[in-house]
């Protein structure tokens, strides 16, 4: 009885399986792409705002695949490791340039992305792609430092992040760029800088902040300032109009030495598989109703014509977005650096980031070489004195036999 | 030898997934990361992480020890008890583990932190908040308080397993209660230490979340390193390098533990 029963449980969820396997075959596989971007950097359908992925499914049938990505470097490292292929990846200026002289993206199809025409005049025939032929804007924005007008002083410069009177509760960058940028800018050195002593001093000053912060951190920002567990941190301005709405205290400054202004495009890798489904979700994004959802939901300038005028944004926010050119003016552009200045600057970075001298590790070498030697001599006693018994104890049985 | 047909799956399965990536991590430590040709440089320039390698260790270390001295009564009371809780007893210390570990860590990050849950009662108080994470302290409490399991489980087991009427005949030997523990109870347990020391020691040397959530700016560990190598730096010929150093360094201090405690048993046995 009860094996009949299992009989026929079994027939019952094997049927369950049936419609979806003939749907699968019956129904032509759907087109995916994979794309890869930043984290909180496209309108999920939360906000009452429209889902970009999803509409665009919906207009085109094919399907997205999305993962986010914390910085460039990271991208850039996923990308050389392989492994995984990616059909859109959104990086900045001075990592495209990278890209590009590397040879890793391909050439796009402008036929394909007729909406690259509504993007704004002053974003095409940039720095890290002159003649247009590898990337279409996604974003501009600029960084700055945001802090807590509770706990801290109205900020002008890049130095109160070495404030020590907020010691603990600074926030830094977890790229390297971004960081010997914020170095560079209070030490009044050019952020495209490759001269390698320029290079160490800007190191030098992080390793001098870093026992007043709090931790290197990328998109933790958002949770750790709005809850006020840290008080500055230098960011994207467009992250800020989020997390200002979050806790009004908050406050941003465009640093008075200059600031990165930067533009994150949108690209193909020659890893990708899918190249025209990726050109068409290129297209979607330049397309106003799904940069108008992406603007209002990230914060960040949009380089689509007439989607800065339709933002609800207070004036305060306006002016933060989308700046005047007045302090545009001190925004630079960060350069893709040489393969040499790189490579310095990664291992100046690590060495920022692992340097453990600020403990005195030769106490926990002697520490920890006393407690190995101690265990080591103990066990080695005891099992030496068991040896011995063990032996006289044999000695004792052959003497009595 | 049918049995021995019966492993092969896991055969297959161990040299596809643990000894193939394991040359490959070989291969990549001693491999130049831009021509790739033969270099000890790798290996050599794992110099400069000495200091957080013997921190690395020495924290550890430590939270081994806590774990121990924690763990040991808990084994020693779980394996006295009566045989029908026993069970219901072990499955309380096993009931850490059926949640995920980032979770229980992030779950100690908002009790620890200085806008956190603990600080946010003492502030009720007028007691400004405490610096309870960021530092050595935080990553140890993480450590202990993830790994504790993996040393009551094997010392309970070890313990559990001890045959009562060698405590009997101690006792009607005239052992105290001191002298049953540290002359019976104790010697016959080593094998269960020393394999509890290893399963919290290993995991905790190479540890990089815990260190990342609940350590500082300062408190970097080799796990760290290691991650950050392969993540930001792109160097993972050295992340590599670095990986097999430890991976040595572990095997060494499994080898030499398990040479006096197997010395042990065989003691045991005569």
């Amino acid at each position: 009885m009860k094996k009949t029963l299992l009989t026929i449980c079994a027939a019952v969820a094997l049927l369950a399986f049936v419609p979806f396997l003939a749907f699968e075959t019956a129904a032509a596989k759907p087109a995916v792409i994979n794309v890869y971007n930043w984290g909180q950097y496209i309108s999920d359908g939360s906000d009452g705002l429209l889902d970009v992925n999803a509409a665009f499914t919906e207009a085109t049938g094919i399907e997205v695949n999305y993962s986010t990505y914390e910085s460039n470097e990271s991208l850039y490292t996923k990308l050389k490791t392989g492994g995984s292929s990616y059909d859109v990846i959104i990086p900045s200026d001075y990592m495209i340039a990278r890209l590009i002289s590397e040879g890793m993206l391909q050439k796009l199809n402008y036929d394909n992305i007729p909406n690259y025409a509504s993007i704004g005049e002053s974003f095409k025939n940039t720095l890290y792609d002159p003649n247009n032929e590898y990337s279409v804007p996604y974003f501009w924005g600029t960084v700055g430092i945001i802090y807590n007008t509770r706990y801290v002083d109205t900020v002008t410069s890049w130095d109160a992040l070495w404030d020590e009177r907020y010691s603990g509760k600074i926030l830094m960058f977890d790229n390297p760029r971004d960081a010997f940028a914020a170095a560079e800018l209070a030490l009044g050195i050019d952020v495209n800088t490759e001269d390698e002593s320029d290079l160490r001093a800007a190191a030098e000053l992080l390793a001098a902040q870093k026992p007043l912060v709090q931790s290197y951190v990328m998109d933790q920002v958002f949770d750790q300032m709005e809850r006020a567990e840290a008080w500055i941190a230098p960011y994207y301005a467009g992250d800020f109009i989020t997390m200002h709405r979050e806790n009004p205290d908050l406050a941003f400054c465009f640093p008075e030495e200059g600031f990165n202004l930067y533009i994150d495009a949108m690209c193909i890798p020659t890893s990708s598989t899918n190249k025209e489904a990726a050109e068409a979700y290129i297209n979607f994004m330049c397309s106003f109703e799904a940069a108008a959802a992406n603007a209002a939901y990230t914060g960040y300038g949009s380089p689509v014509n007439g989607v800065a005028e339709s933002l609800e944004l207070t004036e305060y926010e306006r002016g933060i977005a989308y700046p005047s050119d007045e302090i545009l003016s001190k925004g630079v552009a960060y350069l893709t650096l040489s393969k040499e200045a790189t490579q310095i600057m990664d291992s100046l970075w690590l060495d920022v980031r692992t340097d453990a001298s600020t403990t005195s590790w030769v106490t926990y070498a002697v520490a920890t070489a006393a407690v190995v030697i101690i265990a080591a001599v103990y066990l080695a006693y005891r099992s030496n004195k068991k040896r011995k018994r063990a032996a006289k104890r044999r000695a004792d049985a052959d003497g009595a036999r | 030898m049918r049995v021995r047909g019966l492993a092969s799956p896991y055969l297959a399965w161990m040299s596809i997934f643990i000894i193939l990536p394991l040359c490959a991590v070989v291969y990549y430590a001693f491999t130049d990361s831009v021509t790739g040709e033969f270099t000890l440089r790798n290996i050599v320039s794992i110099g400069n992480y000495w200091p957080i390698l013997i921190k690395s260790i020495w924290l550890a270390l430590v939270s081994s020890l806590i774990c121990l001295i924690l763990g040991y009564p808990v084994a020693l009371a779980i394996a006295r008890a009566k045989q029908s809780r026993q069970r219901f007893l072990i499955l309380l210390v096993m009931l850490p583990m059926s949640m995920s570990f980032l979770l229980r860590t992030i779950a100690w990050v908002s009790l620890l932190e200085d806008t956190g849950i603990i600080n946010n009662i003492l502030g009720k108080f007028g007691i400004s908040p405490l610096p309870l994470i960021r530092n050595n302290g935080a990553v140890v409490l993480g450590m202990v308080y993830n790994y504790l399991p993996y040393m009551i489980l094997p010392v309970y087991t070890v313990l559990s397993h001890i045959d009562p009427s060698l405590i009997e005949a101690a006792k009607d030997l005239g052992c105290n209660r001191t002298q049953v523990f540290l002359k019976v109870i104790l010697p016959l347990s080593v094998s269960g230490i020393i394999s509890g020391v290893s399963m919290v020691f290993v995991p905790a040397v190479s540890t990089f979340y815990i260190s990342k959530k609940l350590g500082g700016s300062g408190t970097t560990m080799i796990g760290d390193v290691i991650e950050s190598q392969f993540k930001t730096a792109y160097n993972p010929n050295l992340g590599a390098a670095i990986s097999l150093v430890l991976m040595v360094m572990v095997f060494i201090c499994i080898g030499l533990m398990e040479r006096f405690s197997g010395s042990e048993e065989r003691e045991a046995l005569m």
